[in-house]
């Protein structure tokens, strides 16, 4: 009975699938079991209790309030913000680079293929950690407040790097942040909904109605939520043996920043000069053949295909980045994984701190990539016009 | 009347240089701009590394402070940390002798000749187990030097190799499970793979080394440092099972069809027609994801490793030479450089050879 149930292909798929999914269950189980066990050994109770309990320690780093009295969900809730904070500052530094040494190394000049290629061969090639360490103890060894670099009003210290700001209100501030951005995203916007209804000339006054709208209403939030008495910017000076006034941006932050633009800069070179190079040179000669203007060639034919070219790989990238930011830990910074170690150190929740971490990474990358699959699918051309 | 066609005269060298670099306005300037950064920066770079630089211990560090380039000295104090940590003075022959071999294994298997699954798994298992021998010691007469006192570019390169030599068959393994046709083991495998790539490295190196030990028997718990090597391995083995799924579904339908034609069994299948032409598919995204986990196995030190960048950090840190860490992580960086350069040259290289039967 039992040789002839082996016999049948079915029965046998059936077992094995459940020998296999229910073994690795099994293992998984008896971990979380174990873990339970020996943690309640050292009195931890398991649960999401511990969340709200204040935490008796501070974070070096945090864009909200934050003091040892906060609860622990408040100090996971920085957590993310930090790392997205980060992410989003070396992505964006990281394609300036990138986009710049990708150019260099696509153009038709050879030194400046030889010096984009000489970067992305130096660069690419020394591990991420080790440029944070290095960039890390540059910061640190610089002088001391008193003896700081300056220029422009911004102070280089051993402390970190000292900027001005201008004496506004926190809410005015960010209100004035959003109008700026509205003044570069609304003639985008309007660019792209009125191509068809309005002639050239009117869209062009309307997105430069738009855009001074927008940048006249920053100018005027940032009047009305200027602090009395006192003057427009802010700018950081010496006071005894520390610096007061402008914005701190302390040296962790700065060195994983500038780490990350130049490390990430080389492979979104790459990325760059692999979507130019993907555009089939019967495009350009087609558009050059059209009598455009080399100018107009790149911006009209070059530029949208190798954007759509790149735009998948890139989207990988930035998903990469955003994982990179976990070297926070690394020189002190407080990310997101950062703050679920000392958790675990602080607590004793395990379980349910690495739960947490799983959990927020899988959050960050999945929007990250529905975000970049919605960009995809909107720019897309149909057909394959890449070709040719 | 004859017609001669005269080709124009060769341009001189002053003429193919204005072509190349001076064609028009914007190219002249685009060439003076690249010339100008770089003889800035080979400039500075030259007078810091060569010209002001000073190369003997003699003076110690206090002349070597008050120079205006590198102070090479601290490279010829401390080179012995970097390169192997605390290992025993006396016996840091056979750290140096270790790496050799595991430098000679890698050389040896980008050798097409060692190209067949039983002389790689050969190579690589007497290269690992020479290393092993020679660093930890206790037969031969070699004295027992513990794993807690290697360091250095020996622990670095031992972390890579034993990474690569569980992460790779797993890789296999986890990619045939993965293109199962029973839908409940490709799922699962999936849903493995997919995890740990979209989790960042050091915190499954946290996990490994921190929160498994809770998590697991007294005696399975084991060593950290072979906990580190299992979850990196893990690592690994999710992106490198990729690869090879994507070499897999490189190999056309009916060479499978026809093995199966043929009356293969599945082990004869996978092993005599798909995977030889998999690997071959997947090589240079392999090499790739080498020179990747080569650069990582540098988070170790973040889960308190003495690797060759924490003892890069020892070596500067202490006393007197404090002044001098520049000098120390270009070392460093010159060493990983070496290493991970020459592996993505061979693999451009290796790209270029293979694709030249495509064209």
């Amino acid at each position: 009975m039992m040789v002839s149930l082996l016999r049948n292909q079915r029965v046998r798929n059936t077992l094995l699938q459940v020998l296999y999914v229910g073994s690795l269950a099994a293992m998984i189980l008896a971990c979380v079991m174990i873990a339970r066990r020996n943690l309640a050994q050292q009195g931890i109770t398991s649960g999401f209790d511990f969340l709200f309990k204040s935490t008796g320690w501070d974070v070096n780093f945090s864009l909200l309030p934050a003091t040892a009295n906060d609860p622990y969900w408040w100090f996971v809730l920085i957590g993310v913000i930090n790392t997205l904070f980060l992410g989003c500052t070396g992505l964006i530094l990281a394609t300036i680079v990138g986009t710049i040494v990708g150019l260099a190394r696509t153009s038709s000049n050879e030194l400046a293929r030889l010096l984009g290629r000489t970067y992305v061969d130096i660069f690419r090639n020394i591990p991420l950690i080790l440029q944070v360490f290095f960039w890390y103890a540059v910061i640190t060894h610089l002088p001391t407040p008193r003896a700081a670099h300056e220029a422009f009003g911004i102070l280089l210290t051993s402390r970190g790097l000292y900027v001005p700001v201008p004496n506004v209100g926190g809410v005015a501030f960010a209100a004035a942040f959003l109008a700026v951005i509205a003044a570069i995203a609304l003639p985008v916007w309007l660019g792209r909904t009125t191509r068809l209804s309005q002639p050239p000339g009117e869209r062009l006054g309307i997105q430069l109605t738009a855009a001074a709208t927008a940048l006249a209403s920053a100018v005027i939030i940032l009047a009305l939520g200027r602090l009395p008495d006192l003057p427009l910017l802010d700018f950081p000076a010496l006071q005894g043996l520390n610096l007061k006034g402008g914005l701190r941006i302390p040296p962790e932050f700065s060195a994983l920043a500038i780490a990350i633009a130049i490390y990430g800069g080389s492979y979104i070179a790459e990325i760059v000069r692999g979507g130019f190079k993907a555009v089939g040179k019967g495009q350009m000669e087609a558009a050059l053949s059209l009598g455009l203007s080399p100018w107009r060639v790149f911006t009209l034919v070059r530029l949208p295909l190798a954007l759509r070219a790149m735009l998948p790989i890139l989207a990988n990238q930035y998903v990469w980045l955003m994982k990179a930011t976990t070297m926070g830990i690394a020189v002190g910074f407080t990310d997101f994984f950062m703050i679920v170690a000392l958790t675990i150190n602080h607590s004793g929740q395990t379980l349910e701190a690495i739960g947490i971490l799983m959990a927020g990474f899988l959050a960050i990358n999945l929007s990250l990539a529905a975000a970049f699959n919605r960009i995809n699918k909107t720019i897309a051309l149909k057909g394959n016009q890449l070709r040719g | 009347m004859e017609m001669v066609i005269v080709a124009p005269p060769a341009p001189g060298k002053l003429e193919d240089l204005r072509r190349r670099f001076f064609a028009t306005p914007l190219q002249a300037l685009l060439s003076l701009i690249s010339l100008a950064i770089m003889a800035f920066v080979l400039w500075k770079l030259l007078n810091w590394a060569v010209f002001s630089a000073v190369f003997t211990t003699s003076g110690g560090p206090e002349a070597c402070q008050a120079a205006a380039g590198a102070c090479w000295s601290v490279i010829a104090a401390r080179w012995r940390i970097i390169l192997f940590g605390l290992y025993p003075f006396e016996e840091q022959w056979r750290s140096a002798l270790a790496c050799v071999a595991v430098v000679v294994m890698t050389v040896l298997s980008c050798i097409p000749a060692f190209w067949t699954g039983r002389r790689i798994a050969l190579v690589w298992g007497a290269g690992t187990a020479l290393y092993y021998v020679l660093m930890k010691g206790g037969v031969l007469g070699l004295p027992y030097v513990g794993e807690e006192a290697w360091g250095g570019l020996a622990l670095t390169l031992f972390i890579f190799v034993t990474t690569c030599l569980i992460g790779f068959p797993l890789a296999i393994c986890l990619a045939l499970l993965r293109r199962s046709e029973l839908p409940w083991i490709s799922r699962t495998t999936g849903l493995i793979i997919d995890g740990v790539r979209s989790l960042p490295l050091i915190s499954i190196l946290f996990t490994f080394a921190v929160v498994l030990p809770f998590a697991l028997p007294q005696w399975m718990a084991g060593d950290k440092l072979y906990r580190v090597i299992l979850g990196s391995a893990l690592f690994f083995s999710a992106y490198q099972a990729e690869i090879v799924r994507g070499g897999m579904q490189g190999v056309p339908k009916g060479q499978e069809e026809a093995a199966m034609a043929l009356g293969m069994s599945y082990w004869q299948r996978i092993g005599r027609i798909l995977l030889p032409q998999a690997m071959r598919n997947a090589l240079p995204a392999t090499i790739n994801q080498f020179v990747i986990s080569f650069k990582e196995t540098s988070l170790v030190v973040i889960v308190g490793f003495f690797e060759i960048l924490a003892s890069g950090n020892a070596a500067y840190g202490t006393g007197e030479w404090r002044f001098a860490y520049v000098e120390v992580y270009a070392f460093i960086a010159l060493i990983y450089f070496v290493f991970v350069f020459s592996l993505s040259r061979y693999g451009a290289y290796l790209e270029r050879r293979m694709s030249v039967g495509e064209r």
